[in-house]
């Protein structure tokens, strides 16, 4: 320690003291049994007073009127296994034979039923790639490298032609494969871009101002509905003849163009919230443009915009699933058209929950991790 | 006390040379034909009452804030607005915000060794070394791997004081360092200033400390409503003041 004492008996007189809290003994706990403990657990918070009480047996009631059923009808009534349909019409409970029976064709669509394994090698390394990334010590430059690979593994897999796997041309790709390509590809194009366009909308150049703000403005305008449309049926208007971009690759630049849109907002969020100091400390070091945004301002703003980004990236996985109206076959395509057979149509809600599941799943995670990443960085953020 | 005013024969470098600088904020005229030379080694003293111009002075030094009207020549480089020309300035000048301005997801080495790293290529274990070096100067070293949060006002203000210096600069400006601390931490912070100005550091310090004044300043300018009203050596500005309103300010300042 160098910190040097060197106060006089006028400034150690004038130091206020730190209060001091009497240490108070434990109160001595009596012994008491568990009944009296929950006994009153639930005097304190479920009928503390009359408005408490009532809202208690309310609730009471609805989940005595709702879970049985419910449990009756999803597992104790279910048919598991059947590659009959009229068995499951006889049962009064759930259908999940339907999900035994179709879950291939709703996890993979179209693809040729031999070569199914491709796509669910594909989706395992996608999802270990993930994995891997979410812990921040593995945060090095060679991640980097391990998506690339990732990617082309899976394009690999995907497309075939080599090694004794047969093509498959990319509109017979569908399902969950599909849903992942489409979000992941997008989350990885658009935050680049959309921090480009949200520190464009606050450049000082005119020009660059206003092109980003006319293109926020424009895509956030209209729904994602009719950008999925222009790109699918307007914009081979204009090409030339002969020339054709395929469907996947318009779907998938309209998602990035739309989300970028709207992350940028997030990210503009950020940008403002940063104290003007921080850029004025920076601009004082004599650091340029470049290294002021990426190495002080950025990483400060992100930090912030943590919540609105992610809210983004769970609202754009689940957008995915409108490429439907161009004729893509995404999860929730799949699931759809797994009830195509008449003698399954009646048992559409199980099919329904099952996407939900797979859906929910990846939300749910991606809501989780942020506010780990959040907590995460907070330690080192800390502010008087 | 050495007279610098008149030593003409050993006249020394100009650091810092303002002529006739004007700014307006909009219909606001902040500074009105501000002339000022500072030479090399000078320690120069800013006070005024509140909006007299005296932050936006020294801000114009290294082009946070743009000037109008005027010349204003650092380092024998005349300010314009070309990029290359302001960052080659900012290399050479220092600064000092009332507020910090720490980064604050840096630790404490981050933030010192940021600029020097990444603005003049200094490899990073030479970084380092100098970072602590300054560190040791201003009597935190300890505090090397902490983030700005965690430590108090004073410690901050050391520590910007210290990533200031890093960089090697010729000149350092002082925005006010003490204004925002709690009144046990001005003295630490005050300290360290006077350390670096024995040794020989040219510095403008915009404060109300009158006390850092009269131990260091070779001048004291007066500000008011964007001009310059007075500049003399401490003893003659304390004890002499020649204008109304600088009598007026000072005691109002040292009546308590």
């Amino acid at each position: 320690m160098t910190r040097r004492f060197e106060e006089t008996p006028e400034e150690i007189f004038a130091r206020e003291e730190e209060p001091v809290e009497p240490h108070l003994a434990p109160p001595a706990h009596p012994a008491v049994g568990l009944h009296t403990l929950i006994g009153g657990w639930a005097r304190q918070n479920l009928f503390s007073s009359i408005p408490n009480t009532l809202l208690t047996l309310l609730c009471a009631w609805i989940l005595w009127e709702a879970v049985p059923p419910l449990l009756q009808w999803a597992w104790f009534g279910a048919v598991w296994r059947t590659s009959d349909p009229t068995v499951c019409r006889e049962a009064e409970g759930a259908c999940w034979a339907l999900i035994t029976e179709k879950h291939r064709f709703i996890l993979f669509g179209l693809y040729p039923w031999g070569e199914q394994w491709r796509p669910l090698v594909a989706i395992m390394l996608f999802i270990i790639a993930l994995v891997t990334t979410c812990y921040p010590g593995f945060w090095r430059p060679w991640l980097l490298g391990l998506w690339t690979a990732v990617f082309a593994l899976c394009a690999l897999l995907m497309w075939g032609g080599v090694l004794g796997m047969t093509f498959v041309p990319n509109d017979q790709w569908g399902g969950l494969p599909l849903t992942l390509i489409l979000s992941v590809v997008g989350m990885v194009c658009s935050f680049p871009l959309a921090i480009l366009l949200a520190l464009g909308r606050r450049s000082e150049l005119p020009a660059i101002r206003s092109v980003c703000v006319a293109f926020i403005e424009f895509v956030r305008g209209v729904p994602l509905v009719s950008v999925l449309f222009m790109a699918s049926v307007m914009f081979p208007l204009f090409l030339p003849e002969g020339v054709t971009i395929d469907k996947l690759l318009r779907a998938q630049v309209g998602i990035i163009l739309f989300t970028a849109a709207y992350l940028a907002e997030a990210v503009r969020g950020g940008l403002q919230a940063v104290p003007r100091g921080q850029y004025e400390a920076a601009d004082a070091l004599g650091l340029g443009y470049w290294r002021k945004m990426g190495l002080i301002i950025l990483p400060q703003a992100l930090k912030i915009s943590i919540p609105p980004l992610v809210n983004q990236f769970i609202s754009m996985f689940k957008d995915t699933s409108l490429v439907i109206i161009i004729g893509l076959f995404d999860l929730l395509t799949t699931a759809k058209t797994a009830l195509a057979d008449p003698q399954w149509r009646p048992f559409f809600v199980e099919s329904y929950v099952f996407v939900a599941m797979i859906y929910w799943g990846f939300c749910f995670f991606m809501s989780r991790y942020s506010q780990f990443i959040e907590r995460r960085m907070e330690t080192g953020h800390r502010r008087t | 006390m050495a007279e610098p005013m008149q030593a003409p024969q050993t006249q020394p470098e100009v650091a810092i040379d303002l002529d006739k600088v004007n700014k307006w904020y909009g219909t606001f005229h902040v500074l009105r034909d501000v002339s000022l030379t500072i030479r090399r080694g000078e320690r120069i003293v800013v006070c005024g009452p509140s909006g007299s111009g005296k932050s936006t002075m020294i801000r114009c030094v290294n082009a946070l804030e743009e000037h109008q009207q005027g010349r204003i020549v650092v380092n024998g480089t005349e300010l314009t607005r070309d990029v290359r020309t302001v960052e080659r300035i900012r290399r050479d000048v220092g600064m000092v915000f009332q507020q910090f301005n720490l980064f604050p997801h840096l630790s404490v080495l981050d933030n010192l060794i940021l600029a020097p790293t990444w603005v003049k290529r200094v490899p990073k274990k030479q970084a380092i070394a100098t970072a602590m070096e300054y560190l040791e100067r201003v009597h935190i070293p300890e505090q090397a791997n902490k983030y700005p949060g965690q430590l108090s006002g004073g410690q901050q203000q050391r520590v910007a004081i210290a990533r200031a210096l890093c960089l090697k600069p010729e000149i350092m400006l002082f925005d006010e360092p003490t204004s925002a601390l709690d009144p046990e931490m001005i003295k630490e912070v005050l300290d360290v200033m006077v350390e670096l100005a024995r040794a020989g550091m040219t510095m403008i310090c915009v404060t109300h400390e009158m006390g850092f004044a009269k131990t260091v300043a070779d001048t004291v300018v007066f500000m008011d409503q964007g001009q310059i009203v007075e500049m003399a050596p401490p003893q003659t500005f304390f004890t002499a003041p020649k204008s109304d309103r600088t009598q007026k300010f000072l005691s109002q300042i040292l009546k308590h």
